[in-house]
């Protein structure tokens, strides 16, 4: 048997065969009515212009390849941060299946979830009897410590009572009276994922804090927000919490359930914030969150109980995790430790070892609003221009901080904030003002595609790329890692460039 | 240690019965009639199929825009699927499953892009029709080489009572007649994808063979026209495909809807035979053909050497002498390649046992390709198949066979647990689960990102992916050495 023969040939390589591009060149050209070759290069050419810019930033109603999810993503994200919770979707079933799917390709992980699956008959007559139903068999079969409720668009068109369905669930026996069932209303009409992610965390909050007195004691709550790298970055968080000698409670605790071992057991549950930390949290000193715009109406309740608040923006890079870091020791009384400070020495040193590399480098940048301000912040820091900063969730007030971080630095000048934008508009930007590089999640390769702006993938979702998510990007340690993810790109593009161009005895150094 | 086919229904058996001990007594009479061990001889698999799944169990089906955007209309590259509702239904289906085109994307293609009309709560409480046409409007603006515009609903649509037919209308007559198919996907309609197929067929049957402003294609014809139906070109599967039927000397005028275009389904009404894959997603389009331009249509299986032989011969036996000899001559140049493979990868598979759970045709069109590699398919069901495809999948399953249909996230975990596969074959939300219990997994619904596995170019890669799923060292190193051995 040769190894000819048995050669595999798969869809990279298959689809380059003469005979295949022969008989797709023939498909074209006998059955599809294609455009001609000429008029698709026009109407490419045509849109890299300016024109073509005015015409797409024109657009009121059609959204094009938006950087956002919808709300019930958030609340599920969240919910799994509790020890023992299974999220729980009213509404139709699909719904479910996509979110489950969604964070299983980013996290490569499972995603547990079950969904009321509402169908004509709730559409007419409510979703009661599915809410009696699906608690009763979620709980015998899943034996969860909590249910956490969210709900999908159709649930909220058609207006179901989320609080009386669970009493008359929990009256019919459907789960125990004391199951601790909280309650999201999550539309994805309103809002996007990070949305859902305050709704479902403030309402599971409310459940256990409701109608109970707050005792202040000396506690610190801090709060993660939706994060694709809420692995890394909470046990980072911890890590810190750990070498300064506090103890804190993280909630929403996902950091186990989203990096579960191969061992031989499935744990549909694994670590999370226990429910008698959760409890016991209103009685915390102070809340801090790591993403102000994920938890603006969870924060308004901690303020509301009494709690204080300390409102970051994703705190990545050496001044945000310095006021991070500050926060803690503050409101903990704890000094922040040498081993601490050594780390953020050796944050700096790296930076200062490769500003030559990156001085100066224009950037464009989209994502969730927290980590595109914390995102600009490191790269105002290293001395880059993010010409570009583009939030589809982003509001007005998002706009104003980036403004603000901007305004800041020299480094800001020049810049543009798209708050509302998607990534056609991207795409518009990308061509009329080139920038070096592109920071984004992995539906940028179509950007880095189209117009050849090298990407570097942070952000969520990333399905194409493995297990960034278990390595922070917070802290001074995360910082580092974001540098090195950019450095590897800058490098990794000099040298593409210059293969590209069949250079041989210059600018291909071997030392840089 | 072998267990005897009496040993495998029993145990089969007993757990159908320990998993239904797990629900309320409600859900246990539901969830009963849609498992069941296979008994050789019955003329189906035993199970109920195509209702409504149970609220709470955690079920793996999807809704009825999964089955037309994502499966049906997505894939047809030239026109723009407008995802009309909130933001979220497009987003998670973008550029998920791998339906390959050729094209330039943005200009003239647009498989791999999210069109949505964003709802807002304003939408909601004013209806989105406006809006609509607006969304309609800027597409022409911005993507002038479009050739045609479908309206995916999703859940709110049809519940506001928006009108999105007379919002097609209008924008038809505004652009000279432009195809713009209003799809009514809503989530909620049906029970699983099963229904948005269904509607997405009609919608056609319904938009674009029926109506007067859908313009005619020029369009010469040949003795020997067919259309490839149920090819999503995952992966590039209905290219692997195609490549057989031009070599054995048809001609392929349309796919559907892999890698298809607005042009070839106007077309397809000229085939003279259609050749169908997927049976469950598009049945309906290819019965509607037959009754009314009476082309007949063909099942075929393009799943592992021994299908692909008895199908093009099966295909072959609708034409003339030229078709038949073309057929065989096709067989007889890819033999030696297959038998390689099969000599390379069968004696590292041979005796595998394999458990599936997959959509449309795959939970017994796969069966084939398994056993040509000597493996056995020993647990097998489908997320929204109905009575028909569980007729079909009797001819294809062994006595003693475990059957589950619309199997939830607690019956599967114990059936594998208990059994302990080689290999499951399911789709993305399994797959973590079942490595987690070092059970090897291949997604079976996007190839895990492989492919094609159709044809025979398809069955060598599906043979090196089967090979590397099972025969990973991976699998050896979950138990720390420092652990008792479990048994």
């Amino acid at each position: 048997m040769s190894d000819e023969s048995t050669r595999i040939v798969d869809h990279f390589d298959l689809f380059c065969q003469p005979k295949y591009v022969d008989m797709l060149d023939a498909k074209k050209r006998d059955f599809e009515s294609a455009h001609s070759a000429a008029a698709v290069a026009q109407a490419q050419d045509h849109t890299a212009t300016w024109a073509y810019r005015e015409k797409n930033f024109a657009r009121e109603a059609l959204v094009i390849n938006p950087a956002k999810a919808c709300q019930p993503l958030g609340a599920v994200f969240a919910s799994v941060g509790f020890e023992g919770t299974l999220p729980f979707v009213h509404g139709s079933q699909g719904c479910v299946a996509y979110y489950r799917s969604h964070l299983s390709r980013h996290f490569k992980e499972p995603a547990s979830c079950v969904s009321s699956s509402m169908t004509e008959d709730a559409a007419v007559f409510g979703g009661m009897n599915n809410m009696i139903d699906g608690l009763a068999n979620a709980y015998r079969l899943y034996k969860p410590k909590m249910i956490a409720v969210s709900t999908t668009c159709m649930a909220e068109v058609i207006g179901d009572d989320l609080n009386s369905f669970i009493q008359n669930a929990k009256g019919k026996g459907s789960v125990p009276e004391d199951l601790d069932v909280p309650y999201a209303h999550t539309p994805a009409f309103v809002g996007s994922h990070v949305t859902g992610y305050d709704n479902a965390l403030k309402s599971i909050l409310e459940h256990f804090w409701e109608g109970r007195e707050r005792v202040e004691g000396g506690g610190i709550n801090v709060i993660g927000g939706f994060d694709g790298y809420t692995v890394g970055n909470l046990r980072e968080v911890k890590r810190l919490l750990g070498l300064m000698g506090i103890k804190a409670t993280i909630l929403a605790d996902n950091s186990e359930v989203w990096d579960t071992p191969m061992d031989g057991t499935f744990r549909m549950y694994d670590g999370g914030t226990t429910l008698a930390d959760t409890k016991a949290a209103l009685n915390a000193k102070a809340t801090i969150s790591m993403q102000a715009f994920c938890t603006e109406k969870t924060l308004g309740y901690c303020r509301a109980k009494g709690q204080e608040t300390v409102a970051l923006n994703y705190p990545l890079g050496v001044a945000a995790t310095d006021r991070f870091l500050m926060a803690l020791a503050r409101l903990s009384g704890q000094a922040i430790p040498a081993e601490i400070e050594k780390e953020r020495g050796r944050l700096v040193d790296a930076m200062a070892d490769s500003t030559a590399h990156l001085h100066g480098k224009k950037f464009a940048l989209y994502g969730d609003p927290d980590l595109t301000l914390g995102l600009t912040a490191f790269l105002l820091e290293l001395g880059c221009e993010p010409r570009h900063i583009l939030a589809t969730n982003g509001n007005r007030d998002w706009a104003d901080a980036v403004q603000a971080l901007l305004d800041g630095s020299p480094f800001g000048a020049g810049c543009q904030v798209y708050a509302g934008r998607d990534l056609w508009h991207m795409r518009s930007l990308l061509f009329t003002e080139p920038v070096d590089f592109l920071i984004g999640n992995s539906y940028g390769k179509y950007l880095e595609r189209d117009t050849g702006t090298p990407l570097i993938r942070i952000g969520f979702p990333i399905f194409d790329r493995h297990h960034h998510h278990r390595y922070p990007v917070w802290g001074y340690q995360g910082g580092l890692n974001v540098l090195v993810t950019i450095l590897d790109r800058v490098f990794d593009e000099m040298d593409r460039r210059m293969v590209a161009l069949g250079a041989q005895g210059y600018s291909y150094d071997i030392i840089r | 240690m072998s267990l005897t086919a009496d040993d495998v229904k029993k145990r089969n058996q007993g757990l159908i019965e320990e998993v239904l001990k797990a629900y309320p007594e409600k859900t246990v009479k539901k969830r009963a009639k849609h498992l069941n061990v296979f008994e050789e001889g019955k003329p189906d698999c035993g199970v109920k199929s195509n209702i409504k799944s149970v609220p709470g169990v955690m079920t793996i089906r999807g809704c009825a825009y999964a089955g037309s955007k994502g499966v049906v209309w997505g894939p047809i590259k030239d026109m723009v699927h407008i995802s009309h509702g909130p933001v979220g239904c497009g987003q998670y289906s973008w550029g998920a499953r791998r339906n390959y085109y050729a094209g330039t994307t943005g200009i003239e293609s647009f498989v791999t892009m999210q069109f949505t009309s964003d709802f807002q709560e304003k939408d909601i409480v004013f209806g989105g029709d406006k809006k609509l046409a607006q969304v309609i409007d800027e597409v022409q603006t911005l993507f002038p080489l479009n050739n045609g515009i479908s309206i995916q609903s999703e859940c709110p649509i049809g519940l506001i009572g928006d009108d999105i037919e007379a919002v097609a209308k209008a924008k038809s007559q505004q652009y000279a007649g432009k195809t713009i198919v209003p799809v009514r996907c809503e989530g909620f309609r049906g029970v699983s994808q099963s229904l948005g197929h269904h509607i997405a067929n009609d919608s056609i049957r319904d938009w674009i063979f029926d109506k007067g402003q859908s313009k005619a294609v020029p369009f010469e014809g040949t003795p020997y026209d067919v259309a490839i139906i149920g090819d999503y070109n995952i992966g590039g599967d209905a290219w692997a495909s195609r490549i057989l039927l031009e070599e054995m000397g048809l001609r392929v005028i349309a796919q559907w809807s892999g890698d298809g275009s607005l042009a070839e389904l106007k077309n397809s009404p000229k085939a003279r035979l259609n050749v169908l894959h997927c049976y469950r997603s598009m049945n309906y389009i290819a019965r509607y053909m037959e009754e009314t331009f009476g082309i007949p249509w063909v099942e075929y299986n393009f799943f592992g050497p021994t299908k692909i032989e008895e199908s093009l011969r099966r295909i072959a036996a609708q034409f003339d002498d030229r078709i038949q000899e073309g057929a065989e001559r096709v067989i007889a140049s890819y033999q030696p390649r297959m038998q390689a493979v099969i000599d390379k990868y069968r004696p590292r598979l041979a005796g595998k046992k394999v458990m599936l759970y997959v959509g449309g045709l795959r939970p017994r069109h796969v069966i084939g390709a398994y056993e040509d590699l000597g493996m056995e398919v020993i647990g097998t069901g489908y997320e929204f198949g109905h009575n028909d495809d569980y007729q079909r999948t009797a001819q294809d399953v062994q006595d003693g066979t475990l059957i589950y249909d619309d199997i939830t996230g607690y019956e599967f975990e114990k059936f594998v647990d208990t059994i302990r596969p080689d290999l499951v074959g399911a789709g993305i939300k399994e797959k973590y689960v079942f490595q987690k219990m070092g059970v090897p997994f291949r997604q079976m619904h996007s190839w895990d990102y492989s492919g094609p596995y159709h044809g025979y170019d398809g069955f060598a890669i599906f043979a090196r992916d089967m090979d590397m799923a099972i025969n990973n060292p991976v699998w050896g190193l979950s138990r720390a050495p420092w652990k008792e051995m479990r048994d």
